[in-house]
């Protein structure tokens, strides 16, 4: 054991002093912090006013535009073909024209600007014309503002989940999904991207020759974990470091440049169109998730996803002499990772449904698919079993493996098939 | 005392048989050479004794204990296919290997850097192994085999890729691990430095050994009683119990000879034939060589 400890040392040291491994780690959150905060600023830094003129022919509309921090409205009389050649001129962002409309059939509404209009400013303008067209109508139809304003209800559905124990949360499904996505896909890129790895370091010891020399002091099953385990050893030090320095990069930005990085989710929302009131409600439901058994499961599945992979990895490296003959092998390992990401989808629209208990009890598929089902809530018996056939699926995958492995990495120049592979794996020691 | 007994080794692939019955054993502090033909199943019986790979049938007995991984520490094991970590350093790299073979930190720190100053090669600590010529990266694998002061080393090719300065150093280096109590097993395919170091031989061809003994057994034993004799006139010989097998003129106007003598005279016999008719100049028994031996048998084997 003392050996195993000697091989995860040298690959988790030579592996975190590569300068590509530093660039990542920094270059990452660097990016992250980016994603975070360039939005809040950008729309910080939006502080000037554009002036919309309006050209109201109708009548209808004119005073009926509200202000807003960002936009101005004018009202302004006159011929359209005047109004237009103004607009480059004077200060104006651009020109809003409506036309003597039908109310009816109201067609013909056009905003001339000299640059592109953001989706925000078009969406306020349509809504605040259909409000007004509506309520011309509703006058029309002989209700007043006050019936209709005592018609209207505003319902929102509190959805609360049960447990076996008798006790109510509060829970959201909008929360739960976001949890979900990008728990889900972090393992999925983790497993991709540090599978390939541990496939690449069996390669290089291969083509470099030094398997022999190593594994006259070790077995090679001590020789394919250790370096299973050194490289998840990185993979969580690269992760616990992205976390860290993204949080302290987002704060220190946000301190210096004083933008509150709370307000980004809001922002964002209001580029959406989504009512504030539902984005407070994720906000606060986010709160109601369990996060301790969230990051629990997702520690677990990460690293269980992982190991199993690791291994399959490991036995592709040992079978090839290069990274391009690998391909033919890497297809059947990466099939259930992709299916397992095309289905979330499916997975999220029924988080209870029969897809999504099988593909989360299948050990190749689970560790992705349970991911998007914990916050939903799962129950402890699935969550339990699906747990350990993960166990068996990684014990199972790395005897499987080691079989193919131990042979494999005395073997040069030789062309592997599926059906060598097979002999290898029977072949007694 | 014997340092490695196999006892009747066999090993099978799925293709074809590697080794049939192989019984070797090394004595102690000797350098032994294992040659054979490429294929023969050197590395496989190589592999075995290192327990890189499970013999079918057949049993190593090292000093005396059945083999075990935790015996292989007390073996350096040079293979023919070598290399290194080449993103690593070489202290390091060494530090690594003498590690697993079980060896703590600080005395393998101390014997790297004894060795780096036998070898002159201080200054290599912090080099990357990609940035060495291939001559000093099998300077650093040739330290990385002996620095755990293993009892048996095992060398696989080891000449190959050095100069001739290089490796007359490393011959004198195994010389003098063998002088202070290793035992080595010296697998090659270049006759005269097996016919230089090597105290004991063993073939091995088609799977199967087909000699060992001590070199000088061995020499002997092929011997076929034919001399070399330097004369100055062509001669001519009366008794049929001598043969000439060969006579051509040299280039000082000498003439050389080989005599094989078929029954049981003796050499005095044949210089007595000789000296009637010839100035007898040098007389020398012949002795086969190393070489003549394996393609010999190598090839009467193969035509067997």
């Amino acid at each position: 054991m003392h050996k195993i400890g000697l091989i995860i040392s040298r690959e988790y040291l030579t592996r975190v002093r590569k300068k590509s491994f530093i660039i990542m780690t920094i270059i990452g959150p660097v990016l992250f912090a980016a994603l975070i905060i360039l939005p809040t600023w950008l729309a910080s830094q939006d502080g000037e006013q554009k002036v919309i003129e309006v050209l109201d022919d109708s009548g209808n509309f004119t005073g009926k535009f509200q202000d807003t921090e960002s936009l101005v409205f004018e009202y302004i009389t006159g011929d359209l073909d005047a109004a237009k050649e103004r607009v480059p001129n004077d200060n104006t962002f651009g020109l809003l024209y409506i036309p003597a409309i039908d109310i009816d059939q109201p067609a013909g509404i056009s905003l001339y600007t000299l640059s592109n209009p953001s989706i925000v400013m078009v969406k306020t303008i349509e809504r605040t014309i259909t409000n007004e067209v509506e309520e011309i109508k509703l006058t029309k139809s002989g209700i007043d503002k006050e019936t209709l304003a005592s018609l209207k209800a505003d319902i929102t559905v509190d959805t609360i989940s049960l447990s076996t124990t008798g006790e109510e949360k509060a829970s959201s499904s909008g929360a739960a999904s976001i949890a979900g996505y990008v728990s889900s896909f972090l393992i999925y890129f983790f497993i991709f991207y540090y599978g390939a790895q541990i496939m690449r370091g069996v390669i290089e010891e291969k083509t470099n020759r030094i398997l022999e020399v190593i594994i006259s002091s070790v077995r090679p099953m001590q020789l394919m974990l250790g370096k299973i385990i050194g490289v998840a050893a990185v993979g969580l030090t690269q992760f616990v470091l992205w976390v860290m320095l993204t949080f302290a990069i987002s704060s220190l930005v946000a301190a210096t440049f004083g933008i509150d990085a709370s307000a980004s989710p809001q922002m964002s929302a209001q580029a959406q169109d989504v009512p504030m009131e539902e984005i407070d409600n994720i906000m606060s439901s986010l709160t109601s998730l369990n996060f301790p058994l969230i990051i629990g499961v997702f520690l677990f599945y990460f690293l269980g996803g992982y190991l199993m992979y690791g291994a399959l990895f490991a036995a592709v490296g040992s079978a090839v002499d290069s990274d391009a003959d690998s391909q033919q092998f890497m297809f059947p390992i990466t099939i259930p990772l992709i299916f397992s990401i095309v289905v979330l989808g499916a997975v999220l629209k029924d988080p209870d449904g029969s897809l999504a208990f099988w593909m989360s009890m299948i050990p190749l598929t689970s560790p992705v698919v349970m991911m998007m089902r914990t916050p939903f809530g799962v129950p402890e018996w699935q969550l339990a079993l699906s747990m350990a056939l993960l166990i068996g699926g990684f014990l199972f995958t790395s005897w499987v493996a080691g079989r193919i492995y131990r042979v494999g990495i005395l073997m040069h120049g030789t062309k592997v098939n599926y059906k060598t592979l097979a002999k290898w794996f029977v072949l007694k020691n | 005392m014997e340092l490695l007994i196999t006892n009747n080794i066999s090993k099978a692939y799925t293709a074809h048989q590697a080794l049939t019955d192989v019984s070797i054993s090394i004595p102690e502090q000797t350098i032994f050479g294992l040659l054979g033909p490429n294929g023969a199943g050197k590395t496989t019986l190589i592999r075995i004794i290192t327990q890189i790979i499970t013999q079918d049938k057949g049993e190593v007995i090292f000093n005396g204990q059945p083999m075990t991984l935790k015996l292989t520490e007390q073996i350096g094991y040079l293979p023919e296919e070598r290399g290194l970590y080449k993103k690593m350093k070489v202290g390091e790299q060494l530090l690594y290997l003498a590690r697993l073979k079980g060896l703590n930190k600080s005395d393998a720190v101390a014997k790297i850097k004894g060795w780096f100053k036998k070898l002159d090669i201080s200054a290599w600590w912090d080099k990357n192994i990609e940035d060495l010529s291939k001559g000093m990266q099998q300077k650093v694998q040739f330290v990385a085999t002996v620095l755990h002061e293993p009892k048996l080393i095992i060398l696989d090719e080891p000449f190959s890729g050095f100069d001739p300065v290089n490796a007359s150093l490393i011959k004198d280096e195994i010389l003098e691990l063998r002088d202070k109590g290793a035992t080595i097993i010296f697998s090659t395919h270049r006759m005269e430095s097996v016919e230089e170091l090597c105290d004991h031989i063993a073939m091995i061809n088609n799977s199967k050994k087909i000699i060992d003994g001590s070199k000088k057994d061995i020499k002997n034993s092929f011997k076929t009683n034919t001399y070399i004799i330097e004369h100055d006139h062509p001669i001519e010989l009366i008794d049929s119990a001598f043969a000439i097998s060969r006579q051509d003129q040299q280039e000082e106007g000498h003439f050389s000879s080989e005599v094989q003598i078929l029954n049981d005279h003796t050499s005095n016999d044949l210089l007595k034939e000789l000296m009637v008719n010839s100035r007898i100049i040098s007389f020398k028994e012949k002795i086969p060589s190393i070489n003549d031996i394996f393609i010999s048998q190598v090839k009467s084997k193969d035509h067997a």
